[in-house]
């Protein structure tokens, strides 16, 4: 075992830490814009947001330093005890969490509070990445198929009970890294497959979607038999039923899911984002008011500070869900697709490495980063852009609040380290 | 690297459509971003001075006063003394819960009025002790004054904007005020002026954090401007004095510039009810369907009635034009008229020259029935189908700005009637001749006439062949308006010698005929006198009422400065009331003062109520009032 006391930045991505260093700071101009009060500026002060933020921020130099500071046979070697101890944490929370907002996500430490599933992730990465690196471990048995999704499905299962739907949205992020390592890509294309029958069902109604898609299965399959004639039908006549009725299953279990499963607050979301409802003051307020806010910033922006919207404070939990709207007014189309296109580098780089990697550890875990870095991104974003749901998840390295800040830095870090041993055993 | 393309792939998918929302959202639509409209930056409005009004001499018609409104807000309100303040603002208690609910129910955090317009007396005494009671505050606003009590129906009044029209005009808010009827409708846009606009920034909470872009967008408020009516004021008082106790409309009009002189209706208002804390109950007064004396409803203007003899001289004129009589021409009367074959189809005449050769000056100054139903059959019968002469006739007609709206600058008004030949035509399906319509040839058929039309004939006879639109507006900021409807002369079809014996023979009719015994020494008055039959229904049961009583003129007969016409309902003959009351406006208007002779004339007009007769139209039930059918 080899340890690199001597220098523990050896080797690592400056690239990675330099996208990081300006996320996290163009994050905090943001934060400070969108909290900032009129009241003297308290920088590294637990008064104001913005100045806990600046603390958690300086705070992540001795937490990188001590992610560092391990070698990879460390994670690799503790991961299996690190996602125990976190799903553990997790169900403390049932026993010792603080309700905030109708949700047990929280333990609270006087001013200060820990939301263990934005450190989970990082851990579920970990123990997703030692199980499927074991030579042994192939996707094609349905054994170990099973066991994937086990290790993905209870964190998130703990965290839909508390309840934070949200968060535990983001665990789907793994079947990317699932397929990248073997898994058939008919487990995705089956949910996408699911997603667009539910909006055709909420948007059509279940009849009609029924009538049209029964009419598409008898079209393609009029035509395959066309095409492959008896010798066609002979062999694949029970998938064509299974096909109706699978469809047929999902059809109605979207309606039925959608008028009885959902609550209230979660139809009116989808129904505001599919146009089927026009509500600006009230359930929609949030949505219309940071599209508003993204509008009125223009191609240039108002500069920092000056989104009267912003600092009006007229879009609700702007420093944390909603921070992009500020980068919108604020920094205009310039500012906010430079914040894309960030992102994209960010993951674009890690894609990159993590295929470089010769160990599939390391290669796993940096799937997963990217993952779930990348789901973050599209359910945040797009919410705040209109284009998706509203779900309140935070954007990774930008949102207000300790937890997720270190939750992400952790879960980049330990990659940093995993690619930079990969260069020591070269 | 196969397996990594889907990851790039989505990656790179959903940045493009991010990239692509986000350019929809701010370049797109940012484009169309109008920040003043922004939940974020409040206006404020800084309301310009309403334009005074005028009358043509320069006296102030319609000023601006000071009224002070009471506001609450309720979430800043504070326990207080009830009774006291009650007693303070002179409310019941029941008013006061009443009114603060009100104001609650609307928006806690807002202003709104708790008491519209103190008096001044109040104002001073509440603004000492208004201080104590949290919540509650005094606000200034702007509202009309009249310092004359007259020309209500020519003023109009101003009335606060409706939801409505603010939500299709953006330039006023609900609540701002308005022109609703008379001048301040008309010439809204001359006399709001422009308001003044501040931009503030504000937050979440309504709070203003500071002015928006440092004032660079604020507009300054720019003051109304002041109009200069052509009435005379004077004048205008006088004829609403005379017209005590009547119902009816009286028009005068400057013939060489169609500048009105005088509009009157009666019975009117005084404009100062509709201003004030006693506005919303007066106005349910005055605007009561039930009403039938209508104080809002603008006589001179809209009531059509038949115009009775003084169409004679129309149907002079038209026979002269198309040539079918001379001055010369002759016919003769017997008593009447025998239009048709049965002896029903006979019109009756009072001209007291029976059997003898009558000619145009003299049919006209004694108003004989059987002269003018001669002409109207020849000049209908001049060409070979009878609707044919009946429209040359009613293109003559029109041509004076009868049967149509005349185009003045006041906004009621009624189009009278002026039939034509297809009128006929459909009405009889093209079985008729001008037997059937005999009546037009002396204003009591099918033909309606408002006063102010009226008035405009007679300008247009004073002028001999031509009239200027009649309006009421002369300057705007001491700038005489130089609109092109009202400046440019209208030629009627009429040629300018055929006006001479008709002058002529109403001058007869002051000197010796009908209005013989309304002369003033020295002015030289032109005129007709005619009377209009009229029917009502009350209770089922048709009533024959007094005729209204009509009269037109114009004088001095060589260099006309004033013409009018007077419509009294019910009034009996021309010659009782309508006369009477004309050489009075005149003599007014010319000398300026009422001469120790004629002043018994005065005082015998103002005696006059005809309250007697409008009182038979006083419903058990359902009046239908029918003019003038023959």
């Amino acid at each position: 075992m080899r340890r690199e006391r001597n220098n523990i930045f050896a080797g690592i991505d400056w690239l990675l830490v330099l996208i990081f260093i300006v996320l996290v700071s163009f994050g905090w101009f943001n934060i400070y814009s969108a909290s900032k009060t009129e009241e003297d500026l308290e920088l590294l002060s637990f008064s104001t947001e913005y100045g806990k933020q600046l603390i958690f921020i300086f705070l992540t130099i001795p937490l990188i330093i001590t992610i560092l500071f391990f070698n990879s046979e460390f994670y690799e070697k503790f991961s299996g005890i690190f996602y125990i101890v976190s799903l553990a944490t997790l169900a403390g929370l049932f026993l010792f969490g603080k309700t905030i907002n109708g949700a047990t996500s929280w333990y609270s430490f006087g001013v200060l509070g820990l939301q263990p599933s934005e450190f989970v992730k990082a851990f579920t990465a970990l123990a997703v990445a030692k199980l499927i690196s074991d030579r042994q471990y192939s996707f094609k048995l349905v054994k170990n198929q099973i066991k994937a999704f086990v290790v993905v499905f209870i964190p998130a299962f703990l965290i839909t009970l508390q309840p934070d739907v949200g968060s535990a949205l983001i665990y789907l992020s793994f079947f990317l890294v699932f397929h990248r390592e073997g898994l058939t890509l008919n487990y995705i294309i089956s949910g996408v497959l699911v997603i667009v029958l539910f909006i055709l069902t909420i948007l059509f109604g279940v009849s009609w979607v029924l009538f049209g898609f029964f009419i598409l299965i008898s079209i393609l399959s009029a035509y395959a038999i066309y095409r492959g004639g008896k010798r066609f039908l002979r062999f694949n006549w029970y998938k064509i039923i299974a096909l109706y009725v699978v469809v047929a299953i999902l059809i109605i279990g979207s309606g039925y899911a959608y008028t009885t499963v959902f609550k209230q607050h979660h139809r009116d979301r989808f129904e505001i984002l599919l146009g089927l409802k026009k509500d600006n003051q009230g359930i929609g307020y949030n949505s219309y008011q940071s599209e508003l806010t993204i509008s009125s910033g223009g191609f240039n922006g108002k500069g920092f500070l000056k989104g009267d919207l912003t600092q009006g404070d007229f879009v609700p939990e702007q420093h944390t869900d909603y921070i992009f709207s500020v980068i919108g007014e604020e920094w205009g189309f310039v500012g906010s697709s430079f914040v894309i296109i960030l992102f994209m580098i960010l993951l674009y780089r890690i894609v990159y490495l993590a295929e470089t990697h010769t160990n599939k550890f390391g290669r796993i875990y940096g799937y997963s980063l990217a993952s779930i870095l990348f789901f973050h991104v599209i359910v945040n974003v797009g919410m705040v852009i209109g284009l998706l749901p509203t779900v309140g998840i935070p954007l990774p390295f930008f949102s207000y609040g300790g937890s997720s800040l270190w939750g992400f830095t952790i879960l980049l870090f330990i990659f940093v380290r995993l690619d930079a041993h990969k260069n020591h055993d070269l | 690297m196969q397996k990594s393309f889907l990851l790039y792939f989505l990656i790179t998918l959903v940045g493009v459509v991010f990239i692509g929302r986000l350019f929809q959202l701010q370049i797109i639509r940012g484009e169309k971003y109008d920040p003043i409209h922004n939940a974020a930056v409040k206006t404020e409005y800084d309301y310009p001075e309403r334009g005074y009004i005028y009358d043509r001499n320069g006296v102030l018609l319609v000023a601006n006063q000071i009224s002070y409104d009471v506001m609450m807000q309720p979430n800043q309100v504070v326990a207080l003394d009830t009774l006291e303040f009650c007693k303070l603002l002179k409310i019941t208690k029941k008013d006061f819960l009443r009114r603060y609910q009100k104001a609650d129910a609307f928006a806690s955090y807002l202003p709104s009025v708790f008491l519209k317009q103190l008096a001044k007396e109040d104002f001073a005494f509440l603004q000492e002790k208004l201080h104590k009671y949290r919540g509650f505050f005094i606000q200034k606003r702007i509202i009309r004054e009249y310092p004359i009590n007259a020309a209500a129906n020519v003023l109009g009044y101003i009335g606060e904007v409706n939801e409505q029209l603010a939500k299709t005009n953006s330039y006023y808010q609900a609540g701002e005020l308005i022109g609703k009827d008379g001048i301040e409708k008309q010439y809204e846009d001359f006399l709001r002026g422009r308001k003044g606009k501040k931009y503030f920034n504000r937050n979440n909470f309504n709070k203003v954090t500071g002015s928006f872009k440092n004032g660079d967008k604020d507009t300054l408020a720019k003051n109304g401007k002041d109009l200069k009516l052509t009435l005379d004021i004077q004048l205008q008082e006088y004829a609403q004095k005379l017209m005590k106790g009547k119902r009816g409309g009286i028009v005068a009009i400057e013939p060489s510039t169609g500048e009105i002189l005088a509009l009157v209706t009666a019975p009117s208002y005084d404009p100062n009810m509709l201003v004030g804390r006693k506005r919303s109950k007066n106005s349910v007064i005055l605007m009561d369907p039930e009403n039938l004396a209508k104080p809002t409803y603008d006589r001179g203007l809209k009531a059509s009635y038949p115009p009775g003899s003084p169409f004679k001289m129309m149907n002079a004129l038209i026979g002269l034009q198309e040539g079918v009589i001379t001055q010369k021409t002759s016919f003769y009367c017997y008593h009447g008229y025998q239009y048709g074959g049965r002896a029903s189809d006979f019109m009756g005449c009072h001209c007291g020259i029976y059997g003898q050769p009558i000619q145009l000056k003299t049919a006209i100054a004694k108003s004989c029935n059987s002269y003018f139903s001669n002409i109207y059959k020849r000049i209908i019968q001049k060409n070979n189908k009878p609707s044919e002469g009946l429209d040359a006739w009613s293109e003559h007609v029109k041509s004076f700005g009868l049967g149509n709206y005349l185009g003045y600058d006041l906004p009621q008004g009624s189009p009278g009637l002026i039939p034509t030949g297809k009128y006929y035509d459909d009405m009889y399906r093209y079985a008729w001749s001008a037997s059937t319509n005999i009546s037009n040839a002396i204003g009591q058929g099918e033909v309606q006439t408002t006063p102010i039309q009226l008035a405009n004939f007679t300008a247009a006879i004073a002028n001999k062949g031509f009239f200027y639109t009649p309006h009421i507006l002369k300057e705007v900021n001491n700038t005489p308006i130089d609109f092109l409807d009202f400046t440019k002369k209208k030629q009627t079809t009429i040629d300018r010698e055929h006006f001479t014996p008709v002058i002529e023979a109403m001058y007869e009719v002051f000197n010796t005929g009908t209005g013989r015994w309304s002369q003033v020494k020295g002015i030289e008055i032109c005129g007709k006198t005619g009377t209009s039959e009229n029917y009502a229904v009350v209770n089922g049961e048709r009533i024959k009422l007094e005729d209204h009583s009509i009269l037109v003129a114009f004088a001095p007969k060589d260099n006309p400065k004033i013409a009018l016409a007077i419509f009294v309902e019910n009034g009996g003959y021309g010659s009782a009331i309508a006369a009477p009351i004309s050489s009075l406006l005149i003599e007014q208007y010319l000398n300026g003062k009422i001469s120790e002779a004629t002043k018994y004339r005065e005082t015998n007009m103002m005696k006059i109520s005809l309250q007697a007769e409008y009182d038979k139209l006083i419903p058990k039930k359902k009046v239908e009032i029918e003019e003038g059918t023959k």
